[in-house]
């Protein structure tokens, strides 16, 4: 019996705009359109502006740990146009911010979570969106749930999960894959291969080529795009969002980009990455793309920059007015949302703020009124 | 002496033990090149080799489950999990694997190993970074459990865990890590695990507490009356714990707090009653309180202080004892 192949693959990956603005035009094709591309463009800044206001927020003490987005935001927004708002569910990690705007969370709810405050969380009625996660790679498998019941009734939704590079090495994401694949549910699986998980870098991450290849192991469609450029992200989502609808199962999508910010603001990557490095990176940036684009399409003039800087100072001013607007969360707060019910003992400790009994329950016996004590 | 916090006394512990016993490999996430995102590894892997001090692929199940071959397989592992809220997805090979070898070989195949685990809250930090899930891994049987509050109590422990010849999990205060400096004996010593430490003795009534609480029962012992006479006993070991300090404690005072970060609900707190009750039952003039986390999940850190038991609470608690 001769050796005979049963399998190859290969992994493709896509750019249609480069660093320099130019656009591969057959790629292009029915992608984004001008209008959209400004759209986009604008959600980006506004997106950086609110990162860096964060970061000032953290660094004076207004707000808790942060994780700033910076440098790849043009996944977010990439993705969440190719998606619709309202029918498909977005499922976060947490440098995702613009596309949860975009899909609607009002933009004060991200900085009340950094702030501390769950009610951060708590998504408006009609989005579908799921709050940020915080442990690294267990929401994706939620995401799959989610997709799984979209299928069973027969809804036209889909739903897009984000997580890291870090994120594949978690055992929840074979979970997630091997579940998405034998299930064949509409999820796409957004890597933002960011090169950085904390202080660990790809290569520690795997030993495999790609993180892309990954997905062939699950029968799953696959492909590594470009994520700093938002028609090559918006082209893979959209692809894998319409094999998705059409009964085609998983895809998954690999976007190359880069974390530009420290991990959070708890965090220093300088003592682990180099300035050249991140400095090779600040070239590629999806905003400075996406403006050269724009100015070579005579769509984009100093004088539109300065009126959306001012517009996005403008924006992320009154969020941060609203967040801080908002007055810390009663007590009640820690209890009220455990259950649809609060049990009895619960409900106890809510409203006495104790978890001795002494002094809680009138019923008690034995207790001594003030003064009457021996000891004291 | 050199004067250490407690990253510091752990940092430098680390390192002397490393010294002495090639066996040693310490692995987990960002504890290579940037030291552990508390830094309490630092300058490991640049004094001893990424091959012993390993930053591991983004995995805790994986981290464990390794660490337990590697104790298998003789070596001496020391894995870090980054906060004890991501033991979740390593609670498995913990519990259900570490735990389990000695007995179901009967003995033939241990697992030595220490798992380094920053623990409880206090710091502000964000969701799942401020848990105290001690009393968790102490219903496991077949695991030892650690939570050091001082620098100079870190140093004896972990060296006991490190060379105790089953898994320990050694939870490590954050709220401590760079809060509290004291003298650190350079020489080896080991403090046994399941030995209390006696922090005041006092014959009106016991407070037992352990990790940063030990803090907050000294901030509320100063606002109590000077006559009243506390004894404050710092747990340090939670598995096994050291059940004669207790009851001989209870049966001098007849009163007793026992104060945790975690929450009340099947706590530390519950068991350490419970004993009180079976073996020091006479000698109680009332009710033993808990003054802990509530039954809650922890909150974010806007409601993190009113979660924490305070001091006032917890000298609240103490006078109602003594009123009884």
């Amino acid at each position: 019996m001769p050796i005979r192949t049963v399998y190859k693959a290969q992994i493709d990956h896509m750019q249609i705009l480069d660093e320099d603005g130019k656009l591969d035009e057959k790629l292009a094709k029915n992608t984004l359109t001008d209008e959209q591309v400004v759209h986009l463009y604008e959600q980006m800044t506004i997106c950086r502006t609110l990162d860096e206001v964060a970061f000032k927020l953290q660094r004076s003490g207004r707000m808790g740990t942060y994780p700033q987005n910076k440098g790849q935001e043009a996944n977010a927004v990439g993705a969440a146009i190719a998606l619709e708002k309202g029918t498909d569910w977005l499922v976060p990690c947490y440098r995702e911010n613009a596309a949860l705007f975009m899909h609607g969370l009002p933009m004060h709810y991200i900085l009340l979570h950094w702030m501390g405050d769950e009610r951060g969380n708590q998504i408006p009625d009609g989005l579908k969106i799921t709050p940020l996660s915080i442990p690294i790679g267990t929401h994706m498998l939620h995401a799959v749930g989610i997709a799984w019941a979209m299928k069973l009734r027969k809804e036209r939704g889909v739903a897009c999960t984000f997580f890291g590079d870090g994120a594949t090495s978690e055992g929840d994401f074979h979970g997630a894959m091997n579940f998405a694949g034998t299930q064949q549910v509409p999820c796409i699986f957004y890597c933002q291969n960011n090169q950085w998980a904390i202080s660990v870098p790809r290569e520690i991450q795997t030993a495999g080529e790609t993180i892309a290849q990954k997905a062939l192991g699950y029968g799953m469609p696959t492909m590594q795009v470009d994520g700093n450029d938002i028609f090559a992200v918006y082209k893979a989502t959209k692809d894998a969002a319409d094999r998705a609808r059409a009964g085609g199962g998983p895809s998954f999508i690999e976007a190359i980009t880069y974390r530009l910010g420290d991990h959070t603001t708890a965090d220093d990557a300088k003592r682990y990455r180099s300035a050249e490095e991140v400095d090779s990176w600040k070239l590629k940036d999806p905003l400075i793309r996406t403006r050269k684009y724009l100015e070579r399409k005579d769509q984009w003039s100093d004088k539109k920059q300065s009126e959306l800087d001012e517009r996005a100072k403008k924006i992320t001013a009154e969020v941060v007015k609203t967040a801080e607007g908002i007055e810390k969360p009663h007590t009640d707060d820690m209890f009220n949302h455990l259950f649809s019910e609060i049990p009895a003992e619960l409900r106890r400790q809510r409203d006495t703020l104790r978890t001795h009994s002494l002094g809680q329950e009138p019923g008690q016996v034995g207790l001594r009124a003030p003064g009457q004590a021996e000891h004291v | 002496m050199p004067e250490l916090n407690l990253v510091q006394a752990i940092n430098t512990t680390l390192a002397q033990e490393m010294e002495r016993d090639e066996r040693l490999v310490l692995l987990g996430e960002d504890v290579g090149a940037n030291g552990g995102v508390f830094r309490v590894t630092e300058g490991l892997q640049a004094r001893f080799g990424a091959e012993r001090v390993v930053d591991s692929p983004l995995d805790e199940s994986g981290i464990m489950g390794a660490a337990i071959g590697l104790a298998m397989g003789g070596m001496r592992p020391i894995p870090e999990i980054q906060f004890e809220g991501f033991l979740g997805p390593a609670y498995d090979q913990l519990v259900n694997h570490a735990g389990r070898m000695r007995n179901r070989t009967r003995g033939a195949i241990a697992v030595p190993m220490t798992v380094r685990v920053p623990w409880g809250g206090g710091i502000h930090a964000p969701e799942l970074h401020s848990d105290s899930p001690e009393a968790i891994y102490t219903h496991h049987p077949g695991i030892k459990v650690v939570v050091p509050s001082t620098p100079r109590d870190a140093k004896g422990l972990l060296l006991a865990a490190i060379r105790d010849p089953d898994p320990v999990v050694f939870f490590e205060p954050k709220r401590v890590y760079r809060s509290y400096k004291e003298e650190v004996p350079e020489e080896d010593y080991t403090i046994p695990i399941g030995q209390a430490k006696m922090v005041s003795e006092g014959t009106d009534v016991s407070l037992i507490t352990w990790g940063s609480m030990v803090f907050e029962c000294l901030a509320a012992l100063d606002n109590l009356p000077e006559d009243v006479s506390v004894e404050l006993i710092d747990l340090r070991s939670i598995n096994p714990f050291d059940r004669d300090a207790v009851i001989q404690s209870v049966q001098k005072t007849g009163r007793c707090v026992v104060v945790h970060e975690a929450a009340k609900t099947a706590g530390m707190g519950a068991e350490i009653a419970t004993v009180i009750q079976e073996e020091a039952f006479l000698h109680l003039q009332a009710p033993v309180q808990r003054v802990t986390g509530f039954d809650t999940i922890m909150p974010y850190y806007k409601l993190e202080n009113e979660y924490l038991p305070s001091a006032k609470r917890i000298q609240e608690a103490v006078e109602q004892v003594l009123a009884y």
